[in-house]
């Protein structure tokens, strides 16, 4: 489904601080799996998202979509496909438009936008039955703007947005990080069902070691713009916080310092 | 303060509140044309400057040779629009900023509505404009109006009515809701598919259609094209723009459409005002600098400290 292959991605190039974000990385997932990604500040999972969702061009290595070469597709061209997510809120949703304007714009992803109305009797229907699902009193909030929302609401809102039109890979850019743990943890929860049963392909960036144990198919642990651990199936549901902390060690030959990665539980 | 009581019922005033209605719905345009650009797409177009003017010029040209005043006009909205849509080219095509872009633009505008003027000013005095035309076609099917500021207000009052609900269905469409996203959140509207190079070319287009309306229509109430006309309109729009919002605040498009027209009619109440009262019309800019001060610092005043 999506193939990643020698991807390379240097930021600041010829200066001092020059930065390599990613440093070769290929990585294939296959339709329907889920995967966590894991990694300290700077180890490239966030360029890694992004390659993929388009904003950042790599300097060497590929990206395919179902077979598709998108490497130098602008964001709007690849878009169809990819739905995403990230972890500030106000990065996907508009905060001066309203809840059913917002999911009016995400329903029409990769499609052309004409003339018609955006919000019609058969669209707000749908928007509400989707709503209801969330379970955070959205469905009644339609005509609510989006900045008015809580955190919690506005992941939830932005989550529907990116699989309203069910795309072919969601990335997931820790998007619960900003939230306080009771929303974030609602968040996770939808995400979870809705990952589930329209059974996507999904790539998520956390820093909670226990979220990328518990979650998902298979786990992929980076560290200086390299994949360093990839497991999956038993291997994976047997990992424990520990053995994450011994494998980054062997990997990066640095003691993992890190409070934000060791703390979340 | 009974002094004050007896002012406001005398035909001075009623004058007063004529003129407003006049320039206001003519400014109207003006209004609502800044207010994609200002509001929507959050940075001040100066093309405004060069489409405002250009209308006016490409209307008087027109009229001068005898083209059909609604034609005329039709022809000055396209010529604004293509001009938005080269600021929006320059912009996106070679990676321009934006205020930059518009500033070129308006700029290379100058040259053009001065040849297509083939002056700097040009009288329209003995020309039939599209007020004239209605008074004349209403006057044919048996209606009795005399032209003049009242005749003016109506024709433009019901045009400005009708630009007002057009845009503001426009903005509540699929392609007007990845309009207005574009100026709020370019990003996340590019992630759901959506190439903004081209909304921002719808966006100015219309901004500077809009606005070009404007500038042909004050052109044929004041009976004259002047390429200095457009000196100074952005400052107006934004003016106009800012003074809505400080009464209406920031809510749907349907009320920021509505805040934008109000904002040109108390913007022209309180200059015609300020005129009454004994500026001369050389303190027009200095006015227009205070109110816009006061819209902008109003609101900020109103709310408490930390807000």
């Amino acid at each position: 489904m999506l193939a990643l292959e020698g991807l390379v991605k240097r930021f600041g190039k010829g200066t001092a601080a020059e930065v390599t974000a990613l440093d070769g990385v290929s990585l294939e997932v296959s339709a329907g799996e889920v995967v966590t990604l894991i990694g300290s500040n700077g180890a490239g999972k966030s360029t890694l998202l992004r390659t993929i969702l388009g904003t950042v061009v790599p300097d060497r290595g590929r990206v395919a979509l179902d077979g598709r070469d998108v490497t130098r597709d602008p964001v709007h061209r690849r878009a169809q496909d990819i739905g995403r997510i990230a972890q500030d809120p106000g990065e996907s949703t508009c905060a001066g438009m309203t809840v059913e304007e917002n999911l009016a714009m995400a329903g029409r992803r990769g499609r052309a936008r004409g003339l018609g109305w955006a919000v019609t009797a058969a669209r707000r229907a749908t928007f509400r039955a989707r709503l209801a699902e969330v379970g955070l009193g959205l469905e009644g909030r339609l005509g609510t703007r989006v900045g008015t929302l809580s955190g919690g609401q506005r992941q939830a809102l932005g989550l529907l947005m990116a699989t309203l039109s069910t795309p072919k890979v969601l990335l997931l850019d820790e998007h619960t990080a900003s939230l306080d743990p009771k929303a974030a943890e609602l968040v996770m929860a939808f995400t979870g069902r809705l990952v589930a049963e329209a059974r996507l392909t999904t790539l998520m960036v956390t820093h909670n070691m226990h979220q990328a144990i518990r979650w998902g198919s298979r786990l992929v642990m980076m560290h200086a713009g390299k994949v360093v651990l990839d497991v999956r199936g038993e291997t994976k549901d047997r990992l424990r916080v520990q053995d994450l902390v011994t494998k980054f060690y062997e990997a990066s030959g640095t003691e993992l310092t890190e409070d934000r990665l060791l703390l979340t539980r | 303060m009974t002094d004050l009581l007896g002012w406001l019922g005398s035909p001075q005033v009623t004058s007063l509140l004529v003129n407003m209605l006049e320039q206001g719905a003519l400014f109207g345009f003006l209004g609502l044309g800044v207010l994609i650009t200002f509001r929507f797409f959050r940075f001040p177009d100066l093309t405004a400057e060069g489409s405002y003017p250009l209308g006016g010029a490409v209307v008087a040209a027109l009229l001068v040779a005898r083209v059909n005043p609604f034609l005329a006009t039709g022809a000055a909205v396209l010529a604004g629009a293509a001009a938005g849509m080269t600021t929006a080219l320059v912009h996106t095509k070679l990676r321009i900023n934006n205020i930059i872009a518009g500033i070129i633009v308006m700029t290379a505008i100058y040259t053009v509505n001065l040849r297509v003027m083939g002056r700097a000013n040009t009288s329209l005095l003995d020309t039939s404009s599209v007020f004239d035309e209605v008074v004349q076609g209403l006057t044919a099917v048996g209606l009795t109006v005399r032209p003049g500021a009242v005749a003016t207000i109506a024709v433009t009052g019901v045009t400005l009515a009708l630009v007002a609900l057009v845009l503001g269905a426009f903005f509540r469409t699929d392609l007007g809701l990845a309009v207005r996203a574009t100026g709020e959140n370019e990003g996340m509207i590019r992630a759901l598919g959506v190439d903004t190079d081209r909304t921002k070319l719808v966006g100015l287009a219309l901004s500077n259609g809009v606005i070009a309306l404007s500038g042909a229509l004050i052109a044929q109430n004041h009976g004259f094209a002047d390429i200095g006309m457009g000196l100074g309109v952005l400052v107006t729009g934004a003016a106009a723009v800012l003074i809505g919002e400080a009464l209406f605040g920031d809510r749907t498009v349907g009320w920021w459409i509505l805040a934008a027209i109000v904002g040109v009619l108390i913007y022209r109440f309180l200059v015609a005002l300020a005129l009454r009262v004994g500026l001369q019309p050389t303190d027009l800019r200095l006015i227009t600098a205070v109110l816009l001060l006061l819209a902008l610092a109003i609101p900020r005043l109103r709310r408490p400290v930390g807000a």
